[in-house]
């Protein structure tokens, strides 16, 4: 290599380049592999998943494992379906989840609202407690929380998971006051001087404009009602009640040597979120990013 | 008038948050530390008992365990996790097909726990999981993963990776792609090595979402529980116990709700303590631009 040495500096430049290149593309053949591979462990859990739920008792345990079910066996679906309520348990957690997104956004848009473009007294001080409280770990109040839950009567309800939710959220108020910061004040100003009243322009100016952080902070608040364990494991007791998660936990003591039907379980409590996962990839990625950063 | 009616509409719009943060928080953060200094089982009467609880917290060796379980899976954990999702990232910033690839790497995150848990009991299950029979064709026997005391917390930090890496791996591309590119471009004229550019270039640039990322690793490992619970139920022989679970067990399953408020109480000091002490730390290495 270095006995033809190139003469002048634009000739090194080229072959420097073209050297390059050849580089890049071998290195990035052996990447594309490794992240295939990576890929792949990513989706296999899923896969085996599903492979597993449609096979019986015979086909699961044997040695070594068949990657595709022969026959197909269809029947740990109904089966799943008939010893565990999971159509309930995802009305459950459909309807228990849609409150608290669509609730906890509205008002903790309003709060943001308030902190960002709304002067009055004690503000800063409120604001600073609603970020203080974003240090305190959920694990800290669920004791309290329990109790208090007890005295007003909402254990076994699913007020107790819907209230708190729906009104605390200090995460979503300070992302939202970042973001509604971030509007000019030309727009508010001449909408005041229209004579137009604070909540018109809350509704009419300041809620179009952050549709972006709203769906953001949305899927953010979606995906930790629709996942959360702990607090349901010990809010609810009566099965009928119970949330998705909290049911496959309890259809997973049920059928602790059954891995057909157990798989057939687990498939049905994550199929529909990876579908609409799949769908609004972009959307739930761009969403969670945004979170993240500006957290 | 009109500033005196707008005041007035400010407080309004915060009411419903703060009563929540009131009712929701602040409120049952007091209860749980005026809880810790008492005894009560949940029904009868109680005692105040001083710093009993906590006394009672530090000769208990249950609770020893349940501090040293956790703080090994964060070692476990975290610098696995962070570096990987940090290759992953800086693999898949400037290669085509980016987005597919964060499609699949990005699943698990919107997964339940739960679903994660049950998922994994099966493929890490001893004789009959798959992983052990996919190490079996290459001439290992597998370890009862999650019946072997030393496996088990290697087990639940394995699905734990698995679960979040795509989730930090895309906070750090967001991260990447905040690097101008003239500066390798600078650094290439000047014929630094891959490695010196990641070194003087990548890492100090990336460094503030490092920081983010280890100080919400740090915190999310302090609360690992339904792993935990799921799979193993804390054992076997207390070997997943984890200092949630402890919260948990003294809580909700022996009802010494003094007791479990003192071990919740100090989770909280113990996070507290880490963020500050990585917030001091942060000043030597990580780097802000201007």
């Amino acid at each position: 290599m270095k006995t033809n040495f190139p003469e002048t500096h634009a000739q090194q430049h080229v072959v420097l380049k073209t050297r390059k290149k050849n580089r890049v593309k071998i290195s990035h053949i052996i990447l594309h592999v490794v992240l295939i591979l990576g890929a792949f462990i990513m989706v296999f859990p899923f896969l085996w998943t599903l492979s597993s739920s449609l096979k019986d008792v015979s086909q699961i345990f044997v040695v070594p494992p068949k990657w595709i079910p022969s026959p197909f066996v269809w029947s740990n679906f109904p089966d799943s379906l008939t010893s565990m309520p999971f159509g309930l348990a995802y009305w459950n957690s459909f309807y228990i989840t849609a409150v608290v997104v669509i609730v906890s956004l509205f008002t903790s848009s309003l709060a943001a609202y308030a902190f960002a473009k709304i002067r009055f007294r004690g503000s800063s001080i409120l604001f600073m407690l609603f970020l203080a409280t974003m240090m305190i770990p959920k694990q800290v109040t669920l004791i309290p929380l329990y109790i208090i839950m007890g005295k007003i009567g909402w254990l076994d309800s699913h007020l107790s998971l819907i209230v708190p939710g729906a009104l605390f959220n200090a995460f979503a108020v300070f992302l939202l006051r970042q973001f509604i910061k971030g509007i000019p004040r030309d727009l508010e100003e001449a909408a005041i001087i229209d004579g137009a009243s604070t909540p018109r322009i809350y509704f009419s100016i300041i809620l179009p404009l952050i549709k972006p952080a709203l769906s953001a902070v949305g899927i953010f608040i979606f995906l930790g009602s629709w996942n959360n364990f702990i607090e349901p494991l010990i809010f609810l007791n009566t099965p009928e009640k119970f949330t998705v998660p909290l049911l496959l936990n309890q259809f997973k003591g049920l059928h602790t040597v059954d891995y057909g039907l157990l798989m057939a379980g687990t498939t049905i409590s994550v199929i529909p979120v990876l579908i609409i996962y799949i769908f609004a990839q972009r959307k739930i990625i761009e969403g969670v990013t945004i979170t993240g950063i500006k957290g | 008038m009109k500033d005196r009616k707008r005041t007035m509409w400010g407080y309004l719009f915060i009411t419903p948050q703060l009563i929540g943060l009131l009712c929701f928080s602040l409120i049952p953060v007091i209860y749980a530390i005026v809880l810790s200094f008492m005894e009560w089982n949940g029904f009868g009467d109680k005692h105040f008992v001083g710093f009993a609880n906590y006394i009672t917290q530090f000769k208990d060796h249950v609770f020893w365990k349940s501090i040293i379980n956790t703080l090994y899976y964060m070692i476990l954990t975290i610098p696995v996790g962070i570096a990987l999702s940090l290759i992953l990232a800086i693999a898949l910033n400037r290669i085509r097909g980016k987005n597919i690839y964060r499609v699949f790497y990005f699943m698990p995150v919107v997964t339940s726990m739960v679903s994660i848990a049950v998922i994994w009991m099966w493929l890490l299950n001893g004789k009959f999981g798959i992983l052990n029979q996919l190490l079996s064709v290459v001439g290992i026997t597998g370890p009862d993963w999650l019946t072997d005391t030393q496996w088990v917390m290697v087990s639940i930090a394995m699905l734990s990776i698995w679960a979040s890496v795509g989730y930090n791996m895309v906070i750090f591309l967001a991260g990447l792609q905040g690097i101008p590119n003239s500066y390798y471009e600078a650094a290439e004229i000047d014929g630094a090595r891959p490695f010196q550019k990641f070194r003087y270039i990548t890492f100090p640039m990336v460094s503030p979402t490092t920081f983010f990322i280890t100080i919400m690793s740090i915190i999310g490992s302090f609360q690992v529980f339904d792993q935990a619970y799921v799979m193993t139920n804390g054992g076997p022989a207390k070997a997943s116990y984890t200092i949630v679970y402890h919260i948990f067990h003294q809580g909700f399953e022996k009802f010494d709700m003094g007791l479990a408020s003192s071990a919740s109480v100090i989770l909280f000091v113990i996070i507290l303590a880490f963020t500050l002490i990585q917030f001091k730390l942060q000043k030597r290495w990580v780097h802000y631009e201007d």
